[in-house]
């Protein structure tokens, strides 16, 4: 027996198509203005749409309701590690709405676009700066199509001087899943590295791996497990030496802001989340951005357009879209996911020449407070400092009170604040990785690190309570294996 | 302490924050911090302009935007890929909540209920507008969904040769070369006369409307296809689907899609969102996120994402795809356009698009020296033979306030590819008709 509170309840989640009414409608369509042409044979046209009617205010409610089962930046502390969910300026959203931007068609010719293609060019030129490279390119459409288009530049590098026999890359063992699937899409063997006892490479395991069968090798860095390879030069020449391309997977650039430039390293290219580093609203899981950013030996081989600007002989300037010589081709149908470039550009240029190093000093002070504060509650595998974020782990928790990193996890819900990424890096056993940003203050901080010692704490008095958690939510803990087993993957009239 | 004296509003922390934490850490300085970062290439110059602030931010990049010569304040001819359409204010108003742009990938499921079942909404559309059993949460845009199906497609039939029909736009296929080549899947351009089909072929790759705009006859590529027992591959445009026969009736084993005509504004070619939909039997080959119901401790329907194991985060150099987005934010902007648009206001805005283009191309038809290619029946955009250089006549429309349509020179001589959607007034339609009637032959 239902009581009417839970069939309450039960209403505000039934799907669309369980709400349509025949003859309901939440949009009007203009008018037709035009003398009536003749629609083709009926053989050519569909039959039925089975599509949900429903009034324009049921649809606002109905969405209204479910935003509000969301977790957000915007409701509170986010310290999802290697996701960066800094706070989004909302500025950045109102100038990516202006309609010079929003409305214009990406095949315009390049005279009626200018204001665009600067914009792409000057953005181009700001990541150059920053990471202290030669070339750019924004037409990968998030961080993963920016590895794609990476590691397709080193096997056209290759390839290009008769170089045929190198299909290996190697890939550190604290490597975001998207670097080996990405080696792999591209047709590569891929190579794990082991990481060293301080969670730097292992560069023993790295001299025996190298060799003229290695295409290159992906690194992040800082590292996954939130660390800098305090061997990074000796890793860029021992790859180097034997020829490979170095590649820099620029998820964490965020704690090298103003730091280091990756080009002054040896690095050959890198790609950039300008999501996570030069802020915009993740949106549930997408749009991002993820330029590459080359030094001179994949100059010609960048994914196609490039922004270029000529002088003109007036003094003028003007701006074009242009193919590298050798290029890998395209990524997409257009030019990139330009929206996401403008407010990435927007907020670099709030930051400029004084703000952009006092993102990284914060961030890697906000990282470093929680491990300082937070060691000696949780395991901590590294005992080094940090960069921008700490990977903790759950690994006492587990043998002694039987209390899990996921348990953990699900009890911070209870407390108001959004998990840590969890069980990754891989090589961390209960991992609980912490990444605060730059944009959360100290007392916020505070609050987040006193949960954790409480938590620490209500482990070992009343393991139950995490078990359970989280325990005022819209749904407790999911049956996912029953997701899996058998895949319910859309509304069905039967039902 | 300060590197400088800037304070951004978006940093909280202050001097004295800072000097506490420090304290706390263990060390004098923030250098400390990064002594891992070799001395030599640390704390490098910086060449960057000074900060902003939000008001001369916003007006240097209104200036920027007033730089562009934008749709709306131009009439716009323009297609291939991109389409303007009338975008209910409710999308916006509702992918504006911060709740929904502010959240990320739904990793936590008891927090994240806005975002799965909406996702699932999304897929539950999809499904349907393509006809096809299941569709999966996003890709990031069309031409990258459709260079998906076709790497899947290889998986699912364990084949690497691929026909793609020569009428297929040349900037998908472009993306096609670029996701095929290192896998070793080799690409033959064929025409629907001689599709050169053998027991190697993964599957027939077809777009519906071609590139030029036109209708094809599909069941044929279909069951060609099958019968050397390779998968059909559709890409069909979004809205036509909602007044054409859709892929799924016409026996299409993966479909993709951009989703952007479908309540996305241009925005000079991204963010879109890739819809990608296959039937049943395929789901556990499927790139991208994916979310299904299931049930919570306590019995109550809820959404999570599911088939992980497809996934780069678990299966790494083993995964269908490196994938990680949805664009979730941009699949919702659809969802709403599809849901708020309905049964019957999807086919009426297709079908007044297809209104307006007839009356466009009956117009450009009688200009003298332009001719409508005669490629059978055409839904939004069609190809129009003109007497000068397209080039030449787009830098004229200008000066009469029009963009004219795409250049496709090099499929049509001197060819133009024209779009008018909903959108386009009549008097928009006739003022390029008497544009193109004044210019003549004399660009």
């Amino acid at each position: 027996m239902t009581t009417l509170l839970e069939r309450m309840a039960q209403d505000r989640r039934r799907l669309l198509m369980d709400r349509s009414v025949p003859g309901r409608v939440g949009a009007t369509a203009p008018q037709s203005d035009v003398p009536h042409q003749p629609l083709p044979d009926q053989g050519m046209l569909r039959e039925t749409l089975d599509f949900p009617e429903v009034s324009e205010n049921e649809l606002v409610r109905y969405l209204s309701q479910l935003s509000q089962l969301n977790f957000s930046i915007d409701h509170n502390f986010y310290p999802l590690g290697s996701c960066t969910m800094k706070y989004n300026p909302k500025i950045d959203d109102e100038i990516a709405s202006m309609p010079g931007f929003s409305e214009i068609h990406p095949l315009q010719p390049d005279a009626t676009v200018q204001g665009a293609l600067r914009l792409m060019w000057e953005l181009q030129q700001r990541l150059i700066e920053i990471t202290g490279m030669k070339g750019c390119s924004l037409a990968p459409m998030a961080g993963a199509d920016g590895e794609f288009a990476g590691v397709l530049m080193a096997r056209a590098y290759h390839l290009d001087r008769g170089d045929t026999k190198r299909d290996k890359i190697l890939i550190p063992d604290s490597a975001h899943g998207t670097n080996p699937a990405t080696a792999s899409m591209c047709g590569f063997e891929v190579v794990t590295l082991p990481s060293d006892a301080d969670g730097n490479t292992d560069l023993e395991a790295l001299r025996f791996s190298v060799g003229d069968d290695l295409a290159g090798l992906m690194i992040t860095l800082p590292s996954t497990l939130g660390l800098f390879d305090s061997n990074i030069l000796e890793v860029v020449r021992i790859v180097r030496d034997t020829g490979g391309i170095v590649y820099g997977d620029g998820a964490n650039l965020n704690a090298l802001l103003g730091r280091v430039k990756l080009g002054d390293l040896g690095f050959d290219v890198m790609h950039s989340n300008l999501h996570k580093t030069f802020t915009q609203p993740h949106g549930g899981g997408g749009p991002g951005a993820g330029p590459v950013i080359v030094g001179e030996r994949l100059l010609p081989y960048m994914p196609t357009p490039v922004a270029t600007r000529t002088e003109n002989d007036d003094g003028g300037e003007s701006f074009a879209l242009d193919a590298p010589p050798k290029t890998i081709g395209r990524m997409g149908a257009f030019h990139g996911n330009f929206g996401a470039l403008v407010r990435a550009y927007a907020y670099m240029s709030t930051l400029g020449r004084d703000g952009i190093a006092n993102i990284s000093r914060d961030a890697v002070i906000n990282a470093n407070y929680i491990l300082s504060r937070l060691k000696g509650y949780y395991d901590l595998p590294y005992d080094r400092s940090c960069m921008h974020e700490v990977v903790f782990s759950a690994r006492s928790l587990r043998r002694e009170q039987g209390v899990s990193a996921l348990d953990v996890a699900k009890r911070l819900i209870d407390y108001g604040i959004h998990p840590p990424t969890m069980y990754f890096p891989l090589i961390v056993e209960e991992a609980l990785m912490i990444e605060p940003t730059e944009t959360e203050s100290k007392e916020t901080l505070d609050g987040f690190i006193e949960v954790m010692q409480a938590i620490a704490q209500e482990a070992s008095d009343d393991p139950d309570l995490l078990h359970d958690a989280p325990h005022d939510t819209p749904n407790t803990r999911l049956d996912e294996a029953l997701a899996a087993r058998r895949p319910y993957l859309r509304w069905r009239r039967e039902e | 302490m300060s590197d400088n004296d800037f304070t951004s509003p978006y940093t909280p922390n202050t001097d004295a924050d800072r000097r506490q934490m420090l304290d706390a850490i263990g060390v004098d300085s923030v250098d400390e911090l990064f002594a891992d970062i070799p001395a030599q290439h640390r704390n490098p110059a910086l060449d960057l302009p000074p900060p902003l602030s939000e008001f001369d931010l916003k007006r240097y990049f209104a200036e920027l935007a007033s730089m562009n010569k934008t749709p709306g304040d131009y009439a716009c001819f323009l297609g291939a890929g991109s389409y303007r359409h009338h975008i209910p204010a409710i999308v916006r108003q509702l992918t504006g909540r911060s709740e929904f742009m502010t959240a990320y990938t739904p990793y936590q499921p008891e927090i994240s209920q806005g975002t799965l079942q909406t996702e699932f909404e999304f897929q539950t559309l999809c499904a349907e507008l393509t006809g096809m059993d299941v569709a999966n949460a996003g890709m990031y845009d069309g031409s990258t969904s459709l260079a998906e199906a076709v790497l899947m497609a290889s998986r699912v039939t364990r084949r690497n040769r691929v026909a793609v029909l020569d009428s297929v736009s040349p900037a998908y296929i472009s993306v096609l070369r670029t996701y095929t080549e290192a896998p070793g899947i080799v690409i033959n351009i064929v025409s629907p006369d001689d599709l050169a089909l053998t027991e190697e072929t993964a599957c027939v790759v077809a777009q519906q409307p071609n590139f030029l705009g036109y209708i094809q006859d599909m069941q044929s590529l279909s069951d060609s296809a099958h019968e050397v027992g390779a998968l059909f591959v559709v890409y069909a445009d979004a809205l036509s689907m909602a007044m054409f026969t859709p892929p799924g009736d016409y026996g299409a084993d993966i479909v993709a899609s951009e989703g952007q005509a479908l309540g996305v504004p241009p925005t000079f070619g991204g963010p879109y969102v890739g819809v990608f939909a296959c039937k049943q039997s395929h789901i556990r080959q499927m790139p991208g996120r994916i979310v299904g119901r299931t049930v919570d401790t306590q019995g109550r329907t809820a959404y999570v994402l599911t088939l992980q194991t497809r996934e780069q985060h678990i299966r790494r150099e083993r995964a269908t795809s490196n994938i990680c987005t949805s664009v979730a934010l941009i699949a919702l902007m659809t969802t709403v356009y599809m849901a708020a648009n309905g049964r019957h206001g999807m086919r009426r805005t297709a079908e007044l698009t297809y209104q307006k283009a007839h009356y466009l191309a009956s117009l450009i038809d009688d200009v003298p020296g332009y001719s409508v290619v005669n490629g059978g029946v055409f839904f939004q955009e069609f190809a129009v033979e003109c007497p000068v250089p397209p080039a030449v006549l787009n830098e004229r429309l200008l000066d009469y306030r029009i963009i004219g349509g795409l250049d496709v020179s090099e499929q049509v001589p001197n060819g133009m590819l024209v779009c008018a959607t909903e959108v386009n007034t009549r008097e928009e339609i006739e003022a390029f008709a008497a544009a193109l009637t004044e210019i003549g032959a004399s660009a």
